[in-house]
């Protein structure tokens, strides 16, 4: 029946590109060829094109060699008899029919600028915008990462409509429990699964994991080009070197794609198409089927499964597994959920955030002490409240166990945030004293009860941590005294604590720890974290490795004994870069951990920040990745990342994370963190205590005060008399480039 | 009443004689002109097959006559050896000596064809690449680019950055004088043979057989089997298997190379072939032999306007190419110029009395032919100046690189010319079938993932998984001791049907096509479900054409590039794979034969085997070499046996891989895909 495949989807692919050639001349006639195009805030161009073809299309006229292109891929349609044979025509057809979507998709940006909504990550329901479009760099960064360490572990892109709404909700939020993306495009006769979910009250949007790309079947594009950057940002793989970005696609994005409802010669050609990444179709239609293995992983287009398998059957098609634990509470749970809010008119119970006191402390305890399961509710539950209530909240954690340590404490504690998020109709925000939870009127109905938070802390502690600890016992408070009693112990913990680590150095401490995750991504990258080089990505500090190294001690985060000194000035250690040469597979054999001008740290792509000198002003700039603006360097946080990405060391530039900016020692070989001339306004807002108190332990506490920001410009040219004005202590420092 | 009965008996030695005629083929066609050869009282090579019976000892192997002592004929006892073989000649040459050194002359003979072949395009290229002929361009620059580096030409020039691309006309020049010089190399290495999987490359240069240089291995040949010479059996084998990997790992590699590169690589296109694909009312032109230098001239010239022209000035409705034997294979795979028929249909073809020009280069050629046209108006042209005939009628036009289309020309009036001279009678069967060929190993790896995801990777999941059992090549001529194409067919059937791939070339992939094997409706009919869903899936027929005999290496590079996707190993002995030539004749076949077994390859031939009167010589080729090799010979005339022994020998192959049982699918989490090499 592949022939029938074959017909369509070569059919398929001569209406896209037609139609495609056809958009690009009348935008042309209209706008001329000069007219820019291209998707917001991203360094990859048309990303699909770009990365497979090594051609930044940046204008209609640059569009017009790929078109070409497209047409001369379309092979001859398939003869009824004796045919010659069709699955490379094929793929090449499909292919085409890719390139020509994202050149459609990138004129219709220009057509209807408000069609999509650029850099947003929840769509505008209300004011009846559905659609997002592509997504750009900044959201392609932060979901990325969840690619990368697996919380995340692929995507659905699921295109056209279920039979109702209900059907539509259940296949998708049995993709969210296991913990997918779900990519939406295209439409059944008007109808589509985004529309049937918002009807059915399913929240969408990039923080429930439930992306609305596009209404039609070229939006479908905006997966593949999702799925390509993370190839270019992660996988380190050149653009145009289509070989290798398809084969990281195959054996590392567990994407594939489920058809609602009839199949068209278009969708057929996308189907085709996306075959090239190896990425099979999953049909719930009685479409013609392509089972034998080897473009893709196994089967490449299996159809008619019953809406109540096709999550499980997509997900073995793609040969993925997905490990999804059961919790006994009456909620959904799973990151997809993390994102989700509980917005004003839903709100049943709040706790925290500025209406009452919610604090979380985690500590240790006597094996004895405790009982491990047991969940206390101290004071009033939501049996005993009214809609629209507030009641204070505390969650006391007790864990006891051989292998517990002190340090671990935090670690723990940190996992509270998104453990208690990832149940579906709850919200969590901020940490420590200043908690905050939401629940909705969904949850309620479904029967929560606070004790499930501590059904949730348990089962879940004990998945992740259980290597670490025995037993774990969750005390919930809602009487204002004891909430009241634990605050004040709690401050006192987190003082401790974060005295504890600033006292430790990297010259005290003999094992560093290695950090491998990425490699799923970036199969060259390797981090070496230290007490004062927390991992670049703002994840993973040196005691999280410790820990993660105790829970797993064969997984990514593996000792380094640090060895001999090297280089004391720019941090360098021979117990590292024999470490990194291996873990490498041999492709970087040393690195500095305090420099940014000689041989500095690689990165995977998934930084937090990225430095890059300034030559003029003699210092160093710093942006992070919410960050989409141009920079005084001359290059967009997408750029820079684009440039360094990969397991690359590239001098004048590094990775780290915001919190590395104020350790003691960010750069110290090139000077320190006085070398620091210009941030984001938001970012430097946002570490500003750190930053006055790093400044004052070095002499200068006015220093937040000469530290440019976009407010004062964005070229060197711009910001350099207003540092002199400042007095900025960099221009005083030796020549950094030497 | 006399009248009538005589009119009777005339009648009843007619269908006599065509009752004796059914079972010389399986193909109706055939069939047809083998009785209308009857008719027309011409003699063919069917006759003659009647009337001569082959020498039972020479065709075991055992007749010598190297020297003029001799021939020392050797017959192996009916009951067999019991005891010490005492068989002697005079000199004392054992039957093993004997049945040796006549195998590697074999061999010497085939490899000789082959090299000598691809010497010519070699040298063609070289005068294109010298600007010496403007007849000749160079088609397949991508392939040139390909191949350069395995000749260690550079591609670029200058250093750092003032590196840039070489100018082609410079790549071509220096790979067309380090191809030709892979000739007269007297040490060292054949270049092009280092492309075999590296632990195969490793296992030649530990046995001493890596060829040094490709004439040198045949003029070893004829050396060590001098009278008098070499006298071991293995070591006169350890001879004939480096000259025989010279010829399929060089000069037929290169041959087939260098053809691309001039006249295109074949990608999949659809033609027919039977004789049935003969116009009545055309001027039928067939291209007879083995090389494409002629036949590409002939159909450039005959597309010529002029030419067209001059055959509607003559009544005909234009020009009518068709081909025969391997040439008929090399002008299909590039050019869909239909085929006439296989080597045995050769004199039949003529014989429709439609053919104004019998146009013949090298090889398989029948000297008969000549006087069969003599009995027509059908003009026999050869044009080699190494391919003459004796006979009277036979024109010889010939054919030079530097004024190629000029004689090409020449010819194709020539044939049109004669258009008017055809008598009444003209008999063309109607018989043809459709067929798709033209799977090079560049086509092979492009349909299995198009222009971006190429790879034999695909092929190797689907071998893994079962669905595909495994390879077989199915090769070689046809031979008027068995039924025409009837082995041939039979053991392609069994082995599609017990899903099994088959590669085919020469005269086996014509009678593939003759038979509608090389349409991709056939795996329906014929395959096992495993293999006709992969051949649903990309299209393919389940027997692919892969070209002529020299295109044998195309089949090397096929199983190298298997072997390079990964999954089956890590050499060509450990694929399930099996080779074959059910109904081989000719020198070149066992010279094809020996370097499919040094490849790896069990090699089972069928019809008869030069070994059979050398026991323990036999032995040596069909056990021995498995140890030495991985690969090894084997006989069987049986074509239902023949393709299960290969079918075994699948089977053993799977198990060894561990693939012989049904598999897991695995399911990747992340651990998994961290694990992964660095892609």
């Amino acid at each position: 029946m592949s022939k029938l495949v074959a017909f369509a989807a070569i059919q398929g692919g001569y209406n896209i590109v037609s139609k495609a050639e056809g958009k690009l001349k009348r935008a042309i006639d209209k706008y001329g060829p000069k007219q820019e195009i291209g998707f917001p805030n991203t360094a990859y161009y048309l990303p699909v094109i770009y990365s497979l073809m090594g051609e930044k299309v940046e204008t209609l006229a640059d569009a017009e060699p790929v078109m070409k292109r497209c047409r001369a891929l379309l092979p001859p349609h398939v003869k009824k008899d004796c045919h010659t044979p069709y699955l490379g025509p094929l793929l090449d057809a499909g292919i085409a029919a890719i390139f020509a979507e994202e050149i459609s998709e990138a004129i219709k940006y220009v057509e209807e600028p408000d069609f999509y909504q650029p850099s947003v990550e929840d769509p505008d329901i209300e004011n009846g915008k559905i659609w997002l479009g592509a997504a750009d760099d900044a959201i392609m960064r932060k979901r990325g990462v969840e690619f990368v360490d697996g919380t995340a572990p692929g995507f659905a892109a699921i295109v056209g409509a279920a039979p109702n709404p209900e059907i539509a909700k259940d296949i998708v939020e049995e993709y969210q429990k296991k913990n997918l993306y779900i990519f939406l495009a295209a439409n059944q006769n008007g109808t589509t699964v985004a529309e049937q979910l918002i009807e059915a009250g399913v929240q969408i949007g990039w923080g429930t994991r439930i992306v609305p790309f596009g209404p039609d079947i070229s939006a479908a594009v905006f997966a593949v080009g999702f799925a390509n950057r993370a190839g270019l940002s992660f996988g380190g793989i050149e653009p145009g070197d289509y070989k290798r970005m398809l084969a990281y696609q195959k054996d590392r994005i567990f994407a594939f794609i489920n058809a609602l409802g009839d199949v068209n010669a278009e969708w057929a050609a996308n189907a085709a198409g996306a075959i090239n990444w190896g990425f099979p179709t999953i049909a719930d239609t009685d479409i013609p089927e392509v089972l034998p293995w080897g473009v893709c992983t196994y089967e490449h287009v299996v159809a008619e499964v019953p809406h109540d398998q096709i999550v499980a059957r997509s997900i073995e098609v793609r040969g993925l597994k997905v490990t999804v634990t059961d919790i006994d509470i009456p909620l959904t749970y799973g990151p997809a959920f993390e994102g989700e809010r509980v917005r004003k008119d839903d709100l049943y119970l709040e706790m925290g955030g500025g209406k009452s006191q919610m604090t979380e402390l985690l500590r240790i305890a006597d094996m004895g002490a405790i009982e491990d399961g047991k969940v206390i509710v101290k004071g009033p539950d939501v049996k005993d409240i009214k809609k629209g209530d507030t009641l204070p909240l505390g969650v006391f954690v007790q864990v006891a166990g051989r292998e517990m340590e002190e340090d671990f404490e935090p670690i723990l504690e940190r996992q509270i945030h998104h453990l208690i998020n990832y149940a579906q109709g709850i919200m969590h925000i901020g940490q420590r004293d200043i908690a905050w939870v939401r629940v909705g009127d969904g949850a309620i109905e479904r029967g929560f009860s606070l004790k499930d938070i501590g059904t949730i802390l348990h089962a879940k502690l004990h998945q992740d941590f259980g290597r670490i600890f025995d037993k774990l016992q969750v005390t919930l408070m809602t009487k204002q005294k004891d909430v009241d009693e634990l605050t004040k112990t709690a401050k006192e913990v987190y003082s401790a604590r974060d005295d504890r680590i600033e006292g430790m150095t990297d010259e005290t401490t003999d094992t560093y720890y290695s950090c491998t995750l990425c490699q799923s991504f970036a199969p060259t990258h390797v981090c070496a974290i230290s007490p004062e080089r927390t991992g670049l990505c703002g994840a993973y500090n040196w005691m999280d490795c410790k820990a993660s190294y105790e829970i797993n001690p064969t997984g990514p985060n593996q000792p380094i004994p640090k060895g001999e000194v090297l280089d004391e000035k720019f941090g360098q250690f021979k117990g590292v870069n024999e470490f990194i040469f291996k873990a490498s597979r041999g492709k970087i054999d040393h690195y500095n951990f305090y420099s940014i001008v000689n041989d500095p740290m690689t990165t995977c792509g998934c930084c937090e920040c990225i430095a890059a000198i300034l030559p003029s002003c003699n210092g160093v700039m710093t942006v992070d990745r919410d960050y989409i603006e141009m920079t005084p360097c001359g290059m967009k946080f997408s750029t820079l990342a684009g440039t360094i990405g990969g397991g690359l060391s590239s001098p004048g530039f590094v990775g780290h994370s915001k919190y590395n900016v104020c350790q003691r020692k960010f750069i110290v070989g090139d000077g320190g963190f006085f070398r620091m001339v210009w941030m984001p306004k938001h970012l430097k807002e946002e570490i500003k205590e750190r930053i006055i108190a790093r400044s004052t332990e070095l002499g200068d506490p006015d220093f937040y005060d000469r530290i440019a920001d976009e407010t004062v410009g964005t070229t060197e040219e711009e910001i350099l008399p207003w540092l002199q004005d400042k007095k900025h202590p960099a221009l005083e420092m030796e020549s950094m480039l030497g | 009443m006399a009248e009538e009965e005589k009119k009777e008996v005339e009648k009843k030695e007619v269908e006599k004689k065509k009752k004796k005629a059914a079972p010389k083929s399986i193909d109706p066609a055939t069939l047809k002109m083998i009785a209308r050869a009857e008719e027309l009282e011409i003699e063919t090579i069917f006759d003659r097959a009647e009337k001569m019976k082959p020498c039972p000892i020479g065709s075991g192997g055992t007749c010598c006559k190297n020297c003029s002592m001799g021939p020392c004929r050797l017959p192996l006892p009916r009951a067999g050896i019991e005891g010490e073989d005492e068989r002697k000649g005079l000199c004392g040459a054992t039957a093993n000596t004997i049945a040796a050194r006549n195998f590697i002359r074999m061999i010497a003979g085939g490899a000789a064809a082959h090299s000598d072949h691809g010497r010519g395009v070699a040298e063609t290229f070289l005068a294109v690449a010298k600007k010496e002929t403007e007849d000749y361009v160079i088609k397949d620059t991508k392939k040139l680019l390909e191949i350069a580096p395995d000749f260690g030409v550079a591609l670029t020039e200058g250093k750092g950055e003032k590196e840039k691309p070489r100018k082609i006309d410079d790549i071509a020049l220096e790979v067309a004088e380090k191809a030709l010089a892979q000739w007269g190399q007297q040490e060292g290495e054949v270049l092009t043979a280092r492309r075999a999987p590296e632990k195969r490359v490793e296992l030649w240069r530990e046995q001493g057989v890596f060829p040094r240089g490709i004439d040198r291995e045949i003029v070893e040949i004829m050396h060590r089997t001098h009278m008098g010479v070499d006298q071991d059996y293995k070591n006169l084998m350890f001879q004939g298997t480096r000259a025989a990997i010279a010829d399929g790992w060089g000069g037929s590699m290169i041959a087939t190379d260098l053809q691309d590169i001039l006249f295109g690589t074949p990608y999949p296109l659809k033609s027919q072939a039977n004789l049935g694909v003969l116009k009545e009312d055309m001027v039928n032109i067939i291209i007879h032999g083995h090389e494409p230098l002629l036949s590409e001239m002939i159909v450039v010239a005959s597309e010529l306007p002029e030419m067209q022209e001059l055959a509607k000035k003559v009544g005909a409705n234009g020009i009518q190419l068709s081909g025969i034997c391997c040439t008929a294979n090399e002008i299909v795979q590039r050019h869909g110029v239909p085929i006439a028929g296989t080597f045995l249909m050769q004199e039949l073809a003529i014989i429709t009395g439609a053919v104004e020009a019998m146009v013949v280069d090298v090889q398989c050629i029948f000297e008969n032919v000549a006087n069969v046209a003599a009995c027509f108006h059908t003009k026999l042209i050869t044009t080699m100046p190494i391919a003459k005939m004796e006979e009277k009628n036979v024109i010889h036009m010939e054919f030079h690189e530097k004024d190629a289309m000029k004689t090409a020309k020449k010819i194709v009036k020539t044939a049109i010319e004669n258009f008017p001279k055809r008598k009444a009678d003209i008999m063309i069967p109607d018989e043809k079938s459709d067929l798709i060929c033209g799977f090079s190993y560049e086509a092979i790896n492009y349909h299995l993932g198009g222009a971006f995801r190429g790879s034999y990777v695909p092929l190797n999941q689907n071998i893994i998984n079962g669905r595909i059992r495994g390879i077989g090549g199915v090769v070689g001529c046809n031979n008027a001791r068995t039924v025409h194409n009837n082995d041939h067919i039979a053991v392609i059937k069994e082995l599609i049907k017990n899903d099994v791939i088959v590669l085919t070339t020469g005269c086996n992939a014509i009678a593939a096509g003759m038979a509608g094997l090389l349409t991709p409706e056939s795996a329906k009919v014929f395959c096992g479900p495993g293999l006709a869903e992969v051949c649903e899936t990309v299209g393919i027929p389940p027997v692919l054409h892969m070209g002529s005999c020299v295109d044998n290496s195309r089949i090397l590079m096929a199983a190298t590039e298997v072997v390079k996707a990964g999954g089956l190993g890590d050499d060509i002995s450990e694929l399930p794979a099996a080779g074959s030539a059910p109904e081989w004749m000719s020198e070149k076949a066992i010279s094809i034969g020996q370097y499919f077994v040094a490849s790896g390859v069990y090699t089972v031939f069928g019809v008869t085997f030069p070994a059979t009167g050398a026991p323990v010589f036999q032995e040596y080729l069909f056990r021995e070499f498995e140890e030495m090799y991985g690969g090894m010979w084997d006989f069987e005339a049986d074509p239902i046996k023949h393709a299960q022994k290969m079918i075994a020998h699948i089977d053993k192959k799977r198990a060894a891989l561990g693939i012989d049982k049904a598999r897991e699918r695995v399911l990747f989490d992340m651990a998994a895909r961290r694990e992964l090499e660095a892609a």
